[in-house]
């Protein structure tokens, strides 16, 4: 098959993970290549939140991953259009009992060690924070660092930052990763052809445990479903994002069964939107009345006034879950010539930059901004038996 | 000779007899079975919202439910598709500015 092209890295994916590689590289002066099956933000990304969040993390490499993502959001906030809707509005746990509340508060406690700004707010005034908060709640803790963007068009953003030496190639879906005879990745193959390039990332989202396979290496990256409702638009009735407590126990749980906790947040555009749920079902969109259900009550647990709103439409989409709850960020040993960037679960939206900046250091060869380790793709078992 | 060429006047139907609904206050006539926007147009009234962002005016677009341009506040209720809820006696159209919530806003 001919070369039809050829580039200093090759990213495959075009949600916000593969944008904000590409846009990084591109800063470095390296030719990227983009290449997707689907659209921009067509995948994961897309059936996001856009939740830019330290507040949900506790101290170790994720947290010191989501403290850089949240400075290099900030910095993109100046640098791409106000199109993205980023908004540093701030985050609000909710505790409903003193026995959660204390939880939370020691959870906070930690994290302000290392370095979150998490400020205690006793449960009389919350409501200052939040006039619409239902009244007689224990608790909570703020976190000023949280922000928002609009997923899709974050991405889609990054990628027209990225400027000239970006070449996008959508609705071409990789088939093979092309290997030379000592194994080292050379590129990727599409129906329309072969793409070259020295460096491969797997930017893949839900789908980067298929792709890993292609390149025969294991990376058990599973899909975790999460509903979002969506209701009509509205003034701004909730000004940070707000969620209980219970929420960060779930996304640290590694169960397979549905788990629901409410997350509320406006957005610019006006709809509330309602999350979050999680459960392993793989890749099975089929709506479900019952989680819905959950979500929606929930939710108006927290803000009775949505009772008297309607909701529009729900959309799902699916969390690529790893099973310590980390990403793969790096070269794989196993498999010289590729780099992961997949697996962030349902904080990939705030993990882009700093996972852009870590893969564009690592393809240009030099010292990625902080410790990877944590990160590495071949954490879990070497790929013999794929 | 002009022909009635109403929808009415083709099947030879008659109506119910007609009553009233208003429109910010100001009384309108409405048939039975008739959809509110279908009763605004028949008193001459074209927009019965303003847009969100831009306050812009918009009444019925598509007439048959799908495009959400001709919401209305009805009895005190926003976002009624008025193409599609049929008018009943006294039934209050209002003006909807924007997403017609704005008393939520804090």
């Amino acid at each position: 098959m001919p070369t039809r092209h050829s580039s200093d890295l090759l990213v495959i994916g075009a949600g916000v993970i593969g944008a904000a590689c590409a846009y990084y590289a591109a800063r470095r002066g390296l030719n990227v290549t983009v290449v997707d099956r689907g659209p921009v933000a067509g995948g994961t990304t897309g059936a996001g939140e856009g939740n830019l969040l330290v507040s949900d993390k506790g101290p170790g490499p994720e947290l010191e991953l989501a403290q850089l993502s949240t400075s290099l959001w900030h910095e993109l906030s100046d640098a791409l259009p106000r199109e993205i809707e980023y908004e540093a509005k701030g985050g609000l746990v909710v505790a409903s009992g003193t026995e959660d509340l204390a939880a939370l508060r020691t959870f906070a406690a930690r994290q302000a060690a290392a370095g979150v700004t998490a400020e205690t707010v006793p449960g009389d005034r919350l409501g200052d924070l939040e006039p619409h908060l239902t009244p007689g709640l224990a608790g909570g803790v703020h976190y000023p660092q949280d922000a928002q963007v609009q997923p899709a068009l974050a991405a889609a953003h990054l990628l027209r930052a990225a400027g000239g030496r970006v070449r996008l190639r959508l609705g071409e879906p990789v088939t093979g990763i092309l290997t030379a005879t000592d194994g080292r990745v050379r590129g990727v193959r599409t129906p329309s052809g072969d793409l070259h390039a020295p460096c491969v990332v797997n930017a893949a989202g839900a789908w980067g445990g298929e792709l890993a396979r292609l390149a025969g290496v294991l990376l058990p990256v599973r899909p975790r479903r999460g509903f979002v409702l969506v209701t009509e638009p509205l003034p701004r009735v909730v000004r940070r994002k707000v969620y209980s407590a219970d929420y960060v126990a779930d996304v640290a749980s590694g169960s397979a069964a549905l788990q629901t906790s409410a997350v509320v947040e406006g957005t610019p555009a006006g709809p509330v939107l309602i999350g979050a749920s999680r459960e392993r079902v793989g890749f099975d969109r089929t709506l479900s009345v019952e989680v819905l259900r959950r979500l929606a009550a929930q939710a108006v647990r927290l803000f009775p006034v949505l009772a008297t709103v309607r909701a529009l439409r729900t959309y799902a989409g699916f969390r690529p879950y790893l099973p310590d709850h980390l990403p793969a960020i790096g070269h794989d040993p196993r498999r010289p010539g590729l780099l992961h960037a997949c697996g962030h679960e349902g904080a990939g939206i705030g993990l882009a930059p700093a996972t852009g900046q870590i893969i564009a250091a690592l393809a240009a060869g030099d010292e990625p901004p902080l410790d990877v380790r944590p990160f590495r793709p071949e954490r879990f078992g070497d790929g013999a038996a794929c | 000779m002009a022909r009635d060429r109403s929808p009415a006047a083709l099947v030879g139907a008659a109506t119910d007899d007609a009553f009233e609904i208003t429109f910010d206050g100001r009384p309108v006539t409405a048939l039975p079975g008739q959809s509110v926007a279908a009763a605004l147009w028949a008193a001459g009234i074209l927009a019965w919202r303003s847009t969100r962002v831009g306050g812009r005016p918009r009444g019925a677009f598509c007439g048959i439910g799908q495009c959400y341009d001709c919401l209305a506040t009805v009895n005190g209720r926003p976002n009624r598709r008025a193409c599609l809820l049929p008018a009943r006696p006294g039934d209050a159209i209002t003006t909807q500015e924007g997403h017609g919530h704005a008393e939520l806003g804090v």
